[in-house]
């Protein structure tokens, strides 16, 4: 079941790190705090996370918590699909 | 060193004193720096651009300041009568292009339609839409919602994903860039500089578009909080209906003010938030003054750095690969 880190964080290094390199981004590096995920970036996740796991992801669940670092994302999504 | 405190004050200005030296500056900038020998100002009906205008007339004269009347389909006719008003107030010239034609033959409106469409299918082009921002000041995320209203007056809103809330965003900007693209037009025939007219709040939040009304030659009012921007409308004796209005975006067709589509706070606890940031205010103290709790606070100052660290890419310039060291820019 790793499988979801190492998908997700495929993803956010193809569509987010351009010219960044991919040694920063740590399982709980904030991508917030780094600069690697804005406002637009955010909506992006989220169609992918939607897209790729089949879950539906609500309004009230667009937090930090959720969706700021690999360890939180693999946590949430994991826990939409239980 | 005495702390800086947080009181209802600190937005005070001596509007007399802030005129004159933006109008000095305005004089050595245009005149001396930039040599044209006058202004165009675009006048929307809102605050900010009737204070440029006002204060151009201040420091050029009134037969050196041009006016703009831009409507489009879906901005309100008052912005256009009261742009009208300020225009005639000042005695400047002013003409008005009914931009809808070229909005229209350029593709904005169908653009924008198409996504709004993949969103809601039975969205028509006589049923009126706006965006409105979610989240930030809760902590979450910011988020676009895009509302729609069908001519039965039924509404619905949903969350955008990124694809349709980008071309929707995209298609929108083409009344800011072609308006500028209008104003530059006058500016090259006179001879003169267009006036970029947005407060602090829009300077520093990134609330403009790159190219459109985010370019000019000269801002006079970006370093001044909206709320010295109506001081000083009052002080310039801008007509009263100015001096009161609410902010709005006016280029959505459904009516928006800037704080549902951008701010998430109204404009008066926005430059209490923003000068408070500004000055290292602990944000248990600015939940005291806007009556919030202190995590909402908290969560204000981190939207106001999320928004700052988007907007760098809005204020930058084309970035060269090495220096041109012949090249300079004005101070």
């Amino acid at each position: 079941m790793n499988d979801i880190k190492t998908q997700i964080k495929q993803y956010i290094l193809e569509n987010f790190l351009l010219g960044v390199d991919a040694n920063k981004v740590a399982d709980n590096t904030s991508f917030i705090g780094k600069g690697i995920i804005d406002s637009t970036g955010v909506l992006e996740l989220v169609a992918f996370l939607e897209r790729t796991y089949g879950i539906r992801i609500e309004d009230a669940e667009m937090v930090p918590e959720n969706l700021d670092t690999l360890d939180n994302i693999e946590k949430y999504v994991r826990g939409k699909l239980t | 060193m005495t702390a800086v405190k947080l009181n209802s004050a600190v937005l005070d200005i001596d509007p007399q004193a802030v005129a004159d030296h933006i109008c000095q500056r305005l004089v050595d900038i245009v005149g001396r720096d930039l040599r044209r020998r006058g202004v165009v100002v675009a006048l929307s009906g809102g605050v900010d651009s009737s204070v440029c205008a006002a204060l151009s007339v201040r420091a050029f004269g009134a037969g050196r300041v041009f006016g703009l009347l831009l409507p489009e389909k879906d901005s309100s006719s008052a912005s256009e009568d009261l742009g009208r008003l300020v225009a005639e107030q000042l005695g400047i010239e002013h003409i008005k292009q009914n931009i809808a034609p070229t909005l229209e033959a350029i593709g904005c409106y169908r653009w924008r339609d198409e996504a709004i469409a993949e969103v809601f299918p039975d969205y028509r082009g006589d049923w009126k839409s706006k965006l409105v921002i979610a989240g930030g000041i809760d902590g979450k995320f910011n988020y676009f919602k895009l509302v729609v209203q069908a001519p039965d007056g039924t509404r619905q809103e949903k969350r955008l994903d990124h694809k349709q809330y980008l071309q929707i965003v995209a298609a929108t900007n083409y009344k800011q860039r072609i308006r500028k693209t209008i104003e530059y037009f006058h500016a090259d025939r006179l001879h003169y500089a267009v006036v970029g007219t947005p407060n602090r709040l829009e300077y520093d939040q990134g609330f403009f578009v790159k190219n459109g009304d985010g370019s000019a030659d000269v801002k006079p009012i970006a370093h001044l909080y909206k709320t010295q921007v109506y001081a000083l409308a009052r002080y310039l004796g801008l007509p009263e209906v100015i001096c009161t209005a609410k902010p709005t975006t006016d280029t959505y067709s459904l009516p928006q003010g800037q704080d549902e589509f951008y701010f998430a706070l109204p404009y008066q606890k926005m430059d209490v938030a923003l000068w408070a940031h500004n000055h290292g205010i602990a944000a248990a103290e600015l939940a005291g003054s806007l009556g919030v709790s202190a995590e909402q606070a908290n969560y204000i100052y981190q939207d106001i750095e999320k928004k700052r660290g988007t907007t760098r890419y809005l204020h930058s310039k084309a970035v060269l690969i090495d220096k041109v060291n012949e090249i300079s820019p004005f101070a």
